[in-house]
């Protein structure tokens, strides 16, 4: 079994995070960039798959991004996948979704797969639509935000959370998922996996190896406001009577 | 005005979902708003009415079995058949995790541009379709479109309050017979007993939320409390969802629901950068939190630095007197 994961290098959701209000990309200076969370969550459910077949298990990491990528890409080798596939190309600064899932789905393609598992929405754009693109391009189901999932030789099930409920679905392999901070708490590289990152197999690719021309994006920003930040308003220490003045506080705002 | 077509979603419960009468209000923004709807044969029409309601002008009904068998497959066909038919200039669809799904598979299909997660839609001078985007937890607002194509936009759950003048539809109804091919397919389903009683959270008016501070699922009955005393959903943060405290739908905050209230009470949360990208552009924000030194104050309107067990029952009963002496009030005056 390959399992390829999806990984993504997004600013560090414990700062204030930047856009430059000049292209509308975001400030890679204004901001630390760090592996996106629910990445190491998908990164976790390949991983405890190959937990229970060490030997027929390939996990294999990919980014497309600037040369930081790779940061994202290393951490991931440090907890336990076996390679990695950086698309990198000058052409890609800034692109759009559509032409994100295009290449992502090139790549996928070329390094061969039997299951793609991503996040089910990053954190610097909530768009959640890059998974559902990708399995169009490739022309396999999607099982979308999975809570939990369960994968065998030849098919992956789970439950997707949806409107008013949730829903078991199952899809026979190949197949793409993606999958909720729900799926999985993801494990802390080991010492060893540190050591043993740097000398695991990192490949590059470029759009002509993929192949693709380098078209430009399609969508266009027309303007960026930055809203004002909010600014702290009354205090009080609750010497008893708090509850009380909080209520007539709700009503003088006609909030009640 | 061009056709904007509006994919309805049905919900696992079977009826129409609650994204719809802002899906369709978004498509009347932008042209003449055309329902679309894939449903099991014999099983759409019933819903033809409530869409008229909700400002359909056309439903555009697509009959398939596949339809609640198999993930996205019919709502992908149905809204590459209307738009063979109806050439419109854009498709409006929820984003939620079925509707985008359709509305991804079917921009790549047929290379559209796709408008991820807006807060509103807009027509600019030249007649293109534009959308608005709150981004970084709602600190820069980015306008957007994508022009010479068909624009897809996938519109943030109860961002949007306007809502389209009732119409009467005319229907055209479709019977497709859609190549699911190796489809996900639905094994079971599972709805959510309604709870009808409260406000869901995404758009509600009000929301009070609890954190890691009420420290178990029984306490947390002190947050549904107050929420039912102000009429108000009831959000968490993620530690409350993690300690079990609720479901996960109720997680406000950057992985979670972002709302936008006109009041929002945060319960015994620390107020971390993360959860506050859920809720900062809230009109009004109230803090409990025995911590003085929380982050939540700095984005608080109103603060109490105190005990959450002490002071909300205290507010409850205070919100009670009033609503008592209001009742007197009016019962006087009538
Ligand atoms: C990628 C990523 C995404 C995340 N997404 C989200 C998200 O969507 N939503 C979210 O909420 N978090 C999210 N988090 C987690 C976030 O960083 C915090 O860990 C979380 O918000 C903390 O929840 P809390 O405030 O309930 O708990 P804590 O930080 O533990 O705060 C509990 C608070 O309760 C107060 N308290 C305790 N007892 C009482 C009492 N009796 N009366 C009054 N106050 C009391 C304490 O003073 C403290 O301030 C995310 C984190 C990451 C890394």
């Amino acid at each position: 079994m390959k399992i390829l994961v999806m990984v993504k290098q997004v600013p560090d959701t414990e700062e204030e995070r930047r856009l430059d209000l000049a292209t509308g990309c975001l400030d890679r200076d204004g901001s630390e960039r760090v592996a996106d969370e629910i990445n190491e969550r998908a990164l976790e459910v390949a991983l405890r798959y190959k937990d229970g077949d060490k030997k027929g298990t390939e996990v294999v990491a990919l980014a497309m991004g600037p040369a930081d990528a790779a940061q994202a890409l290393r951490k991931a080798l440090s907890m336990g996948a076996d390679s990695a596939v950086h698309v990198l190309d000058d052409a890609l600064e800034g692109v759009d979704i559509v032409r994100t899932a295009e290449v992502l789905a090139a790549a996928a393609k070329r390094t061969g797969f039997d299951l793609v598992v991503a996040g089910n929405e990053s954190t610097d754009g909530r768009g959640g639509v890059v998974p559902a693109m990708v399995a169009e391009h490739l022309g396999l189901p999607l099982l979308p935000s999975l809570n939990s999932v369960e994968i065998d030789e030849a098919s992956v099930a789970g439950e997707a959370g949806v409107e008013n409920g949730s829903l078991t679905v199952r899809a026979s392999l190949p197949a793409v998922v993606s999958v909720t901070e729900r799926a999985a708490e993801a494990r802390f590289p080991s010492f060893k996996g540190i050591m043993t990152a740097k000398r695991k197999p990192l490949t590059s690719l470029s759009l002509s190896d993929l192949g693709l021309d380098a078209a430009a994006s399609a969508s266009v920003v027309l303007s960026i406001s930055e809203r004002p930040a909010r600014t702290a308003g009354r205090k009080i220490h609750d010497d008893g009577n708090a509850g009380n003045e909080l209520a007539e506080f709700l009503a003088a705002g006609r909030l009640i | 005005m061009a056709n904007v077509l509006a994919l309805i979603e049905i919900s696992a419960e079977g009826g129409i979902a609650n994204s719809a009468p802002a899906v369709i209000a978004a498509a009347a923004k932008l042209g003449t708003p055309v329902a679309v709807l894939a449903a099991r044969p014999g099983e759409g029409t019933r819903f033809v009415a409530r869409l008229g309601e909700f400002g359909a002008q056309q439903v555009f009904l697509v009959e398939s079995d596949r339809a609640g068998a198999v993930l996205a497959a019919a709502q992908t066909a149905a809204l590459e058949s209307a738009a063979r038919e109806l050439s419109p200039s854009a498709v409006v669809a929820a984003n939620s995790v079925e509707s985008r799904e359709a509305a991804a598979r079917f921009a790549v299909r047929c290379g559209a541009g796709l408008l991820a997660d807006a807060v509103d839609v807009m027509v600019t001078a030249d007649g293109t379709p534009a959308t608005s985007h709150s981004v970084f937890g709602g600190a820069y607002n980015v306008q957007a479109t994508v022009p010479g194509r068909l624009s897809v936009i996938t519109l943030r759950q109860g961002a949007l309050e306007d809502r389209a003048p009732a119409a009467t539809p005319e229907v055209t109804t479709v019977s497709l017979d859609v190549e699911a091919g190796n489809a996900a397919v639905i094994e079971q389903v599972h709805p959510t007993a309604a709870d009808s009683s409260r406000p869901p959270l995404r758009g509600a008016a009000a929301v009070v939320s609890g954190g890691r501070g009420l420290g178990s699922k029984e306490n947390f009955v002190l947050v549904e409390q107050l929420a039912d005393a102000l009429g108000a959903a009831v959000g968490a943060s993620r530690a409350a969802v993690d300690a079990g405290y609720v479901p996960q739908s109720y997680q406000v905050g950057q992985t979670g629901v972002a709302v936008s209230p006109q009041l929002y009470v945060a319960l015994g949360i620390s107020g971390a950068i993360q959860h506050r990208a859920g809720m900062q552009t809230s009109k009004t924000i109230v803090a409990i939190n025995k911590d003085e030194d929380a982050p939540i104050f700095d984005v608080a309107d109103f603060g109490i630095v105190g005990d959450v067990f002490t002071v909300v029952p205290q507010l409850i009963e205070a919100l009670g007197d009033r609503a008592k002496n209001a009742g007197a009030l009016s019962a006087q005056a009538n």
